[in-house]
């Protein structure tokens, strides 16, 4: 075959091939937001991150505006500290609230800021002072059945039943969980 | 009696164990050197670009029509198991991430791999086998032209450049095929079916990671296939035995390698 | 400049403990045609990879120009290869090139000609072997005969003074095989070269050879001009050029005795 044929295919091939991966990497794997621009970073501690993980997304109101960097313990007081990195462009006010939720009922876990009221933002190395730990599905399925059994219960059985005894106590061992 | 015909058949089972143990260590040694002379000897051939883009075409750009057709019914095939199984559970827009991270993590690279021994590495081992047999290669070697550089290295380089945009031309098809079955034929929501993947496929861990798998398995297919060829006995039946030996051992060492470059990504 | 291109001194060769050569002394005096004949099996193809050193010899050495073969590094044999042609017994073309490309693979390989000069000198290399007509064929579309030309063409491309041939006549009709021997003849003189052939064809050998070498168990087993050797009384020789079935070269393999071996 002519040299100049094959060079014609080679190209084409590699034209297609380079094409893919662009192709992959901007419509399936969505290189823009990825990408952020400048940011900033902030700090929060959490009792418990659940299931987060670095490069989670931060979301407020819905809305991508950055990504988790990384997760740390904390030796002192026991606890994990998170470093955010923000977008540049989305100042947050300085008692903003860090969540984490859960995306649907078994989807990956993200970070969610929720706005308050002071006048001066957050900058680089600040710190958000309050947080909400994450939702551990388990306890949240053992305090439902808990508070079930104990609305149930003085019902069936007017006296005071002795299982109820081990179930309230075990419910205020658990703490605030967050219903 | 019995005992010492035992005893007798105890040894001939071990000595052939370790003569098929020489054997395979002793072709693995070849193989080895023939891979180090290949980068040796890559300088000269680079000189000469046009013969690794020669076998480009006959590696790469005519394995294009078998990857590209794969491709679309492996694609078709995993959408609709996947949402099969997905709408037990009522999340069926998820069908989208289910295609994507297979086919880049898993299946654009392993069964292009596949495809490429079957398709170019057989190819390659007989050439490579004929040439040794009709004293090609001896001619060239006595013409002072290394066979390495001329004949080993461009195949070598051209199926290391290939494996990676057949791979992922096999995603990018593939995706095309899980996208028809799941959006027009099952109903899929398109913008549930894109945003989803979009989420979920991360460019470095996702896409890149199929990459470099799929570079290690061009190194290692390729290579196999030269190196069986170059080995081959100079009959009809040895370009044969070796041309089936090309399939066998590259399918095994692309599952194998698979097994530990997934664990080694993982890990990280 | 010495006399003698190649020369073979007390050459020893061989595998697996047993020997193929045993101490072979030749000369190739500059200018001659040359040549080593011997019955199948005697080791002649591998005096000419030896020559070409692709194999080295387990005592003595081949010296061409005066250079040790084996005694060279890579850069040396392929520097020494390129004063060598070589003609395979089959040909041994690229099946993947043109009859033109063939011919100029060494001319692209070794030299930066621009492509006008190339293609010049192809076509009189195909010229001189009667197939310019032939320079776009492929190899699979020549018959066995023309295919030798191709490849003896592309032997002397770049005007080499040691031209190998080994087995040139093999499975060729009468013409092919008076062609291939005129052209044998008129290109070593034509290029004042070296020809070194290995044969078992007597007739056509002795028609145009200046001196001939017999090998036979692994030693020089007569030597002379093919007038000395005609004339030759060594059993070998006789039997050997005169193509008798039995003689020095028994027709049986080695055999244990064939009655005790049939349980007579």
């Amino acid at each position: 075959m002519d040299r100049t044929t094959i060079d014609l295919w080679v190209g084409i091939f590699v034209a297609l091939g380079v094409s893919a991966l662009l192709g992959l990497a901007i419509k399936v794997g969505n290189l823009r937001s990825n990408s952020l621009g400048e940011t900033y970073t902030v700090t929060a501690a959490f009792d418990n991150v659940g299931g987060l993980k670095p490069r989670a997304p931060i979301k407020s109101a819905g809305v991508v505006v950055g990504r988790v960097d990384d997760i740390s313990f904390d030796t002192k007081n026991f606890e994990a500290v998170v470093t955010l990195k923000i977008d540049q462009r989305y100042p947050f006010p300085k008692d903003t609230f860090a969540n984490i939720y859960t995306a649907g009922l078994l989807g990956e876990q993200y970070l969610g800021l929720e706005a308050g009221g002071d006048e001066e933002s957050l900058k680089n190395g600040d710190r958000i002072q309050q947080t909400q730990d994450a939702v551990v599905l388990e306890k949240m399925i053992s305090q439902f059945l808990y508070s079930k059994a104990s609305e149930t219960e003085p019902e069936k059985a007017q006296a005071p039943a002795p299982a109820t005894k081990p179930s309230d106590s075990k419910s205020t061992e658990l703490g605030d969980a967050p219903f | 009696m019995i005992k010492s015909n035992l005893l007798i058949c105890l040894i001939r089972t071990l000595q052939s164990i370790g003569r098929r143990t020489i054997d395979r260590l002793w072709r693995l040694g070849a193989g080895a050197r023939l891979f180090l002379l290949t980068i040796i000897y890559s300088g000269e051939s680079f000189r000469r670009f046009h013969l690794t883009i020669r076998e480009i075409y006959s590696t790469g750009v005519m394995s294009l029509l078998i990857v590209v057709v794969s491709a679309f019914f492996v694609g078709m095939v995993l959408a609709l198991q996947g949402y099969y199984t997905l709408q037990k559970y009522g999340s069926s827009e998820a069908i989208g991430v289910l295609v994507a991270l297979s086919l880049l993590r898993e299946l654009g690279p392993v069964v292009t791999a596949l495809l490429f021994a079957g398709r170019a590495g057989t190819a390659i081992t007989a050439e490579i086998g004929l040439m040794k047999a009709t004293e090609q290669l001896s001619a060239m070697e006595m013409m002072a032209v290394s066979p390495i550089a001329r004949v080993v290295a461009p195949r070598f380089w051209a199926g290391v450049i290939s494996m990676p945009l057949l791979a992922l031309l096999f995603s990018m098809v593939g995706i095309l095929g899980g996208y028809i079955v799941a959006v027009p034929l099952i109903g899929v929501d398109e913008g549930a079916f894109w945003s989803q993947m979009q989420a979920n496929v991360d460019i470095r861990e996702d896409i890149i990671n199929g990459v470099i798998k799929s570079i290690v398995f061009g190194v290692a297919c390729t290579m196999i296939a030269l190196f069986e060829g170059f080995d081959a006995p100079p009959t009809a039946e040895g370009v044969s035995r070796a041309t089936t030996r090309t399939v066998v051992t590259s399918s095994l060492a692309v599952l194998g390698l698979d097994f530990v470059l997934t664990s080694f990504m993982l890990a990280v | 400049m010495t006399t003698n291109i190649v020369e073979i001194d007390n050459l020893s060769f061989g595998y697996k403990g047993k020997l193929l050569h045993k101490g072979i002394n030749m000369v190739f005096p500059r200018g001659k045609v040359v040549a080593i004949m011997g019955g199948s099996g005697s080791g002649k193809t591998t005096l000419l990879r030896l020559i070409g050193g692709q194999i080295k010899p387990s005592e003595g050495e081949v010296r061409v120009d005066g250079k040790v073969v084996h005694e060279q590094d890579r850069h040396g044999i392929y520097k020494l290869r390129r004063k060598m042609g070589m003609l395979f017994q089959h040909g041994a073309l690229f099946t993947d090139l043109s009859v033109f490309e063939n011919v100029a693979f060494p001319i692209r390989e070794h030299t930066d000609l621009p492509e006008s000069m190339i293609k010049d000198l192809v076509l009189m290399k195909l010229n001189a072997v009667g197939l310019r007509g032939a320079h776009a064929l492929m190899p699979a579309e020549l018959s066995g005969g023309m295919a030798r030309r191709v490849a003896l063409a592309r032997a002397v491309a770049l005007d080499p003074d040691i031209i190998m041939y080994d087995e040139p006549f093999a499975g060729l009709d009468p013409i092919s095989m008076g062609v291939i021997c005129d052209l044998i003849r008129s290109l070593n003189d034509a290029l004042g070269a070296t020809s070194i052939i290995v044969t078992h064809d007597v007739e056509e050998t002795f028609s145009f050879a200046d001196y001939v070498y017999f090998v036979a168990n692994g030693e020089v087993a007569a030597e002379g001009t093919p007038q000395d050797l005609l004339q030759s009384e060594l059993p070998f020789v006789h039997q050997f050029v005169h193509a008798e079935k039995d003689g020095p070269v028994p027709f049986h393999y080695a055999a244990a005795d064939y009655r005790s071996e049939l349980s007579l």
